[in-house]
Order: structure tokens, then C-alpha cells, then sequence
């Protein structure tokens, strides 16, 4: 089996007596496509924080191709090649759809490389229409496109996803879930999301959470299955 | 240091910066000096009538300009900032822009042969007063806890019935007023200058900042270490080397401890 | 706002600064010429002002800080050297690195704007009585004696670099320092509309996304913080040769809040509203001054209530907005 490409080992952080994450322990294999389940408050967000070095573990290391990236600056980290659409978007918002892709194409391109790319995502994320306009004054859907596109627009070998469909019609969540899925013909991706939906229609391997720590993980068939799940998650949310 | 870390604990208390705080300081100063030359008793001037003039100036200084920014943190700092630039220019045009001849209480306050050293022996035990008084309406009155409550969380506050623009105008004015009767008490030890109050503000600021976000215990820790750092360096060089001193351990400190010393160390308290 | 390459609005400062330059000194008298020049000298003073903040997102109560410093560099130079080309070069140097060591602190310790503006603020305070204290023959720097709060007089003036002797006439300094202005004008658009320079307004806009992308924002920031305090310390440069004179007064409230006030006024976000805002209150200050209708403080510090109040983008972005909605009048179709 060849190296995976994120590996997190024991990974826990506490907020004063609160353990939001609990000696996760989480392997991805190189262009793998994983999602990632659990009711509010499972420490989904919080672990993609840690991935990206916006928090600093409290115990645990992350290796990401074997290399131990744990209290690495989140820009070192977005350096090595991960890139993540956060839950509630960070746009700048006085600049235009464009401004975005190019910035984050550019870190590593050339002026005209950079321009190229910019195009192409445009044009592959379907944003030609917003392109020129201010992100501020986006929809909420729209904003998460842009958000997606910056991020591959940057490159990054590993793509971390949170909530990608949140705010989303059903026709905007079908083609977010059909880019997901192109994504992940060339870049390993982890998504986390609540909309069922979205989940089956792009799943392979689900891991599911609980209160800070992994619950179980396996196919999405045997995750629908698993009584353990249901009780904490399907149970309540699985009509929506 | 007594006298900042009474201003200190102002600053700390509104959460809001105030860079008018220095002129306020200087307009209780006048208010005093202004009384007594109308043959108000010297300690009525001091002691009541500074507070209540600038405690008024207060409340309607954050009636017109702070209630609209509040939120902006930035924006208020720059309209007050603009409000301190008008006092000055203001009390520039009525006093003029010399101590002379509002120097004039200095003389009224001999209070038997240790005259001075009496005076601030009293300025001392005030201050003191001051702040116990304080830390006693913020911990136990009604009153305190509806400050506190409002300033930790408005919304919270307003749902349960408590008018938050009533809270703030009157912390506000309260903050003013004391920083008003600060003035009034430095009036006779150092005499008043339109510019009198950019001399303090600095100092108070970085007592406040690097104290965190606990009032007392922060301010009060930070002051006194500053305090000793201040003290050292002006006794053993001059005094604005000691202030250089206090602004670059001011400086190392943030960078250590972003988060003030209370951040890291007295959790919880007040 | 769009990061355009080059707009007519550039090129269009750019001619009426070359004009001002090339056309003044035909047609105005020794006296406003040098009032001139040292509208021109703040003028780039307010640039570096409307960088850091405008574009670097960073509160500076401080711009007064490093321009102070470079007056009192050059003016310590020039003394020691009697000549002013190494004075000049060192009155950016040791500014920037002033800032560089400052910003290191305040941008690597994470600190947030307000803090930024204290500090930047306190800074320059004690500055300000830093040197006010420095009078008597102890203080002295060399031969040049710092003298506290009567300043420095007398310093020597520009000269033809490498010929000591032949000082620059007021008409040759006019020209030089609007040259300076055209090229750090020029200078800074080229810079924001670099890779650089683009990435320094997404700082302003998103820290946070920055950092996710593989931008290191406390490097951005310090640079620009530095950059800010280099173009500072030169308009201090000139400010010193203008008056050969230098005073503690560089450092003074009043010093930073002025340029505080003309980058409000003009406009965050823009490089020409700083100039507009800086030669706008220059003037209103020299009219205040001569006519002593009213406390310059005073009148300051009801028009920067009135702006951050009534006009908190400043009149350059406001006039942007009201142009928009004139023309969306205009494109709407009559009901």
C-alpha cells in the first residue's frame, strides 16, 4: 500500500474542560474522497482547523505525506498543498471573482501562468457570469463557489471542504456534488456535510463523529446500516 | 501610579477606547480650577463639581458620537480622537495656552506644615477609596451587575429587560466623571495646560492594554509592574528614559503574552 | 474596488503633478513657492500614510513617529557631514528599520488594529518627550547638539550630491521634491498593482483566507509597515531641508493627528485622496494660521468628528459612490 497522503495520529484539543477533539486518528490514501458526518458540535469543523493550523492541537501530531506538519503556521501548511473551503466563507470582499482566483493562483505561477489559470477555473466552476463583479455582494451559493474555485485555483493536493453545498439550491447542490467528484479524479479531498443528499451522491468512505472522537467509518452503505449512527445522526437528521 | 492606575481602571471598565480620556481629564482639572476662582470651596470644586461637570460632558459626548459607533471600534477610536483635538482647541480658544493664572489654587490648599506632602498623602487615601469603592459596586450592587452583564453581553441584557444604551450612557458618564475627578485632583499638584491630558493617556493606555481584559486584577497587576519598571528606570535615569523603559517592556510583553497579563494568569477573576 | 493595471485616473494625477512641478515656479513668488514645496513634502508624507492604512489595512497612529525620525536622521547627518546626500539616505534607513523592529513585535505578536493604533500612538509620544528633554550639552549626537525642546536650527540644506558647496536654490528644491512625489505617487500604484502589492490589499480585506492560500500575512504586513516608514522618514527629510530646522514638534499630537485627518479626509483606498485631504487642510491650517479666526484644533477637530461621522470613506471614495449612482440614474429608463 502506498503512503497515505494525510495521517493524524492521536489528535485532541481542549478548550478548557471541553475535549472538542478526541484522539482522532484519521488515514487518507492518495486521491481518496472522504466524507465526514456527525451531528453540530462532533468537532468536524474544529478537526479541519487543526488540519490547516488555525488551531494548534493540545496533543496528537498530523503527517501529511509522512512529513509531521503539527504547529506548522497555517501558511506553511497551505504551502505543502492543502487548501480548505472553510464553512462560513473568507472572501475578500471588495475584490472581484477574478482578484481571487489570480492571487491564489499566482503564489506559485507566472503573471501569464496565473492568468491562464484563472480562465480555466473560471470557466470550469461555471463563474464566467460573476467574474468581474465585487464577491461581496454575492449570494451565499455563489460565494461558495468562489470559495472552491480560489482553492483550486491554488492547487492543493489535498482539498478540505466544509459545508461545500450549504445555502445551495437542489440543481446548485447536483453540480457542486458533479464538480466534487471531477475534483477528485486528480486531488484527494476530505468534505464535511449535513446534506444527506449531497453525502450519497459523492461518498465512498464515510467517517462518522461523535463528540470530539471518530464513532466508525466504512462504505456509505454500512454506515446507512449501523444502528450506532442512526441513533446519533440519521435518527434525527436522516429525512432532511 | 496611583493616579493611573485610577485612570486605568476607567479605561478598562467601558471597553471602549477613548482617546478623548486625557481631555476629559483636563477639562475636570478647569472645572476645579474654574469653581474655585468663583469662591467654591476648593475640595467642593475637586470633589464634586469636576465629576459632575465632565461626568455631564460625558454622557452627552457619548449620546451624540459614541451611541452611533459603537460596535466600530475603530471609528470610535478616530471620533474620539477628534472629540480630544476639539477640547483642546476649544479650551485653547477660552483659556489660552499657558498655566498661568489657573495655577492660582495652588496656594489654597496649605493644610499645616506639610502642606504638599499632606495633600498627597490625602490624594493617596482618595485614590485607594476610589478603587475599593469601585471593585465594591461592580462585585456586589445591582448596579454593577448590570453593567458587567450588559458590557459582556448586550444582547443577553437587552432580552431580559435591561436597556443596554442606558448602561453604556451612564458607564460612560461614571468613567468620565471619575477621570474628571482625577483632574480635579491633579489641578493643584501640577497646574492644567490645554494639552495636559496627551501626557497621561499614553501611559493609561498601555497599563490597560497589557492588563487584559480583567479589570481590576489586570490593571492592577499591570500597573504596578509597570509601575516598578517606570520607577526603576527614572530613579535610575531619567523619566523619559523610565517611559521609554515602560512602553518597550509594554512592547515585549505583548509579544509574549498577546492576550494581557490576565489572560494567562488570573483567569476568571474580576 | 478592481485592481486595474493602469487607469486614466493615474495617469491623469500623474500630468497634473508633472504640471504643478513644470508650471508653478513660472508664475507663483518665492514665498508660495516654498509654502509649495512643503505642501508637497506632507504630501508624501500622507502617501505613506494612505499605503499602510489605506492599502495595508493597518492602523498606524504613529505616520509622525518615522517622519519625526527622519528629520531629526538628516538633520544629525547633515550636521556631522555637512553634506545632505548620505543624510538623506540614512533619513529612510533608519526609519525603516525602526518600523521593521517595531512591526516584527506588533505583527509577529499578533496584535490586534486597536492595539496597533495605541502603540503606534504612544510611540510617537514618548518620541515627543524623548527629545523634548534633551536639552543641554550632553545630548549631543557628533557635533550635533539635539538641544530638546528648541530643536535644531540652522541645518545645512541639499546640496549637489558629491559638491558640498553648491546648495540647491528654492526653484531647484521645488523641483526635486516634486519629483520625489511623482515617483513615490507612480511608485506605490506600480507596487499595488505588482503580485505584491495585490496580495497586500487581500491582507487588508481577509487575513485569515490569506494564510489558507500559503501567503504569509505578518510578512506582508511588515513590509508594508516598513515601506510606510521609509517614505515617512524621506518626507521627514525634506520637511527638515525645507525649514533647516528641526524641533520635537515632529513627534507632537498634533503632527500624527493631522495626518491622520488628511488621509480620512481624502480617502482610505486611494492614493490621490491623501494628497487632495493633505493639501486641502494645509491650506485651511495656513488660512486658520493667518487670519486667527479660530484654534486650528479647534476647527480639526470638528471637521475629523464631521468626517468619521457624515463621511467615514472620505470625500475621494464618496465621490466615486455619488458618480455610480448618477450614472445608474442615468442608465435607468424614464417610468
Amino acid at each position: 500500500m502506498t503512503e497515505p497522503i494525510l495521517q493524524t495520529v492521536g489528535l485532541s484539543i481542549r478548550f478548557g474542560g471541553v475535549e472538542a477533539v478526541r484522539g482522532v486518528n484519521l488515514c487518507l490514501a492518495e486521491r481518496e474522497l472522504r466524507c465526514l458526518i456527525g451531528p453540530n458540535g462532533a468537532g468536524k469543523s474544529t478537526l479541519f482547523k487543526l488540519l490547516t493550523g488555525q488551531l494548534q492541537p493540545t496533543a496528537g501530531r498530523i503527517l501529511f505525506h509522512g512529513e509531521d506538519i503539527t504547529g506548522d503556521h497555517t501558511h506553511a501548511i497551505a504551502r505543502r498543498g492543502i487548501g480548505i473551503k472553510t464553512q462560513v466563507p473568507n472572501l475578500f470582499d471588495s475584490l472581484t471573482v477574478r482578484d481571487h482566483l489570480w492571487l491564489a493562483a499566482r503564489r506559485t505561477n507566472s503573471r501569464p501562468r496565473a492568468d491562464a489559470i484563472t480562465d480555466e477555473i473560471i470557466e470550469r466552476v461555471g463563474l464566467g457570469a460573476i467574474a468581474g463583479g465585487m464577491v461581496g455582494r454575492l449570494s451565499h451559493g455563489l460565494r461558495q463557489w468562489v470559495e472552491l474555485g480560489t482553492v483550486l485555483a491554488g492547487n492543493p493536493e489535498l482539498i478540505l471542504l466544509d459545508e461545500p453545498a450549504a445555502g445551495m439550491t437542489h440543481d446548485e447542490v447536483a453540480r457542486t456534488a458533479e464538480l466534487v467528484r471531477e475534483i477528485n479524479r486528480t486531488h484527494a479531498l476530505i468534505v464535511v456535510e449535513h446534506d444527506m443528499q449531497f453525502v450519497r451522491m459523492i461518498a465512498r468512505t464515510v467517517t462518522v463523529m461523535h463528540q470530539g472522537a471518530v464513532l466508525v467509518e466504512d462504505t456509505m452503505d454500512q454506515i446507512l446500516k449501523n444502528s450506532a449512527v442512526r441513533d446519533i445522526y440519521l435518527g434525527k437528521h436522516g429525512g432532511a | 501610579m496611583l493616579i493611573s492606575v485610577g485612570l486605568a481602571i476607567v479605561f478598562g471598565m467601558m471597553r471602549v477606547i477613548n482617546l478623548a480620556h486625557g481631555e476629559f481629564l483636563m477639562l475636570g482639572g478647569y472645572a476645579a480650577i474654574v469653581a474655585t476662582n468663583h469662591g467654591v470651596n476648593i475640595w467642593i470644586a475637586m470633589l464634586l463639581v469636576a465629576p459632575i461637570v465632565v461626568g455631564i460632558i460625558g454622557v452627552i459626548a457619548e449620546r451624540l458620537i459614541i451611541r452611533v459607533l459603537y460596535g466600530r471600534m475603530i471609528d470610535t477610536l478616530l471620533a474620539t480622537w477628534g472629540l480630544s483635538l476639539f477640547f483642546i482647541g476649544l479650551v485653547t480658544t477660552i483659556f489660552g495656552n499657558t498655566v498661568n493664572g489657573i495655577g492660582a489654587p495652588l496656594g489654597g490648599i496649605a493644610v499645616g506644615r506639610y502642606s504638599i506632602s499632606l495633600y498627597r498623602l490625602v490624594l493617596v487615601g482618595i485614590a485607594a477609596a476610589i478603587l475599593v469603592a469601585i471593585y465594591v459596586v461592580l462585585r456586589t450592587t445591582r448596579l454593577g451587575l448590570l453593567a458587567r452583564g450588559t458590557m459582556e453581553n448586550p444582547n443577553m441584557a437587552a432580552a431580559l429587560g435591561v436597556s443596554p444604551p442606558r448602561v453604556y450612557a451612564a458607564t460612560f458618564g461614571v468613567g468620565a466623571a471619575l477621570t474628571g475627578l482625577a483632574g480635579g485632583l491633579l489641578a493643584p499638584i501640577s497646574g492644567v495646560l490645554p494639552t495636559v491630558g496627551a501626557a497621561y493617556v499614553a501611559k493609561a493606555f498601555i497599563t490597560v492594554i497589557s492588563g487584559g481584559t480583567a479589570i481590576m486584577a489586570g490593571t492592577a497587576s499591570a500597573a504596578s509592574l509597570f509601575g516598578t519598571v517606570n520607577q526603576l528606570l527614572t530613579y535610575l535615569t531619567t523619566p523619559v528614559i523610565g517611559e521609554a523603559g515602560l512602553l518597550a517592556a509594554a512592547i515585549l510583553l505583548l509579544r509574549v503574552l498577546p492576550h494581557g497579563i490576565t489572560g494567562k494568569l488570573f483567569r476568571g477573576s474580576l | 474596488m478592481k485592481l486595474r493595471r493602469v487607469s486614466p485616473g493615474i495617469v491623469a494625477t500623474a500630468a497634473v503633478m508633472v504640471a504643478v512641478g513644470l508650471g508653478v515656479p513660472l508664475v507663483v513668488d518665492q514665498f508660495q513657492l516654498l509654502q509649495l514645496t512643503v505642501f508637497a513634502s506632507m504630501c508624501i508624507l500622507a502617501l505613506s500614510l494612505g499605503v499602510v492604512w489605506g492599502y495595508g489595512g493597518i492602523l498606524c497612529f504613529g505616520q509622525s513617529a518615522f517622519f519625526g525620525l527622519g528629520a531629526y536622521t538628516y538633520a544629525v547627518t547633515a550636521v556631522n557631514l555637512a553634506e545632505s546626500t548620505l543624510a538623506i539616505l540614512l533619513s529612510i534607513v533608519v526609519p525603516a528599520v525602526f518600523a521593521a523592529l517595531l512591526g516584527y513585535f506588533m505583527f509577529y505578536g499578533r496584535l490586534s488594529d486597536v492595539y496597533l493604533g495605541v502603540i503606534t500612538l504612544s510611540v510617537t509620544l514618548i518620541f515627543f518627550n524623548l527629545m523634548n528633554s534633551t536639552a543641554g550639552d550632553a545630548y549631543r549626537i557628533g557635533t550635533a547638539r539635539l538641544n530638546g525642546f528648541n530643536g535644531m536650527p540652522s541645518l545645512p540644506t541639499f546640496n549637489v550630491p558629491g559638491n558640498p558647496g553648491r546648495l540647491l536654490d528654492p526653484t531647484e528644491t521645488f523641483y526635486l521634491v516634486m519629483a520625489l512625489l511623482l515617483s513615490v505617487y507612480v511608485g506605490l500604484h506600480a507596487l499595488l498593482a505588482s503580485h505584491f502589492g495585490r496580495v497586500v490589499v487581500a491582507v487588508r480585506e481577509n487575513e485569515t483566507r490569506c494564510e489558507l492560500l500559503g501567503y504569509d500575512v505578518r510578512l506582508h504586513k511588515l513590509l508594508v509597515f516598513t515601506l510606510g516608514g521609509a517614505i515617512a522618514g524621506l518626507a521627514g527629510s525634506l520637511f527638515a531641508n525645507w525649514g533647516a530646522f528641526v524641533s520635537p514638534n515632529v513627534f507632537s499630537l498634533s503632527t500624527t493627528s493631522q495626518i491622520i485627518i488628511w488621509v480620512i479626509v481624502g480617502g482610505l483606498g486611494t492614493l490621490v485622496g491623501p494628497i487632495i485631504g493633505c493639501v486641502l487642510m494645509q491650506y485651511l491650517a495656513t488660512e486658520l494660521g493667518t487670519q486667527q479666526l479660530a484654534n486650528t484644533s479647534l476647527m480639526f477637530g470638528i471637521i475629523f468628528l464631521a468626517f468619521v461621522l457624515l463621511v467615514p470613506r472620505g470625500i475621494v471614495p464618496s465621490l466615486g459612490v455619488v458618480r455610480a449612482r448618477l450614472s445608474a440614474v442615468r442608465a435607468r429608463p424614464p417610468a
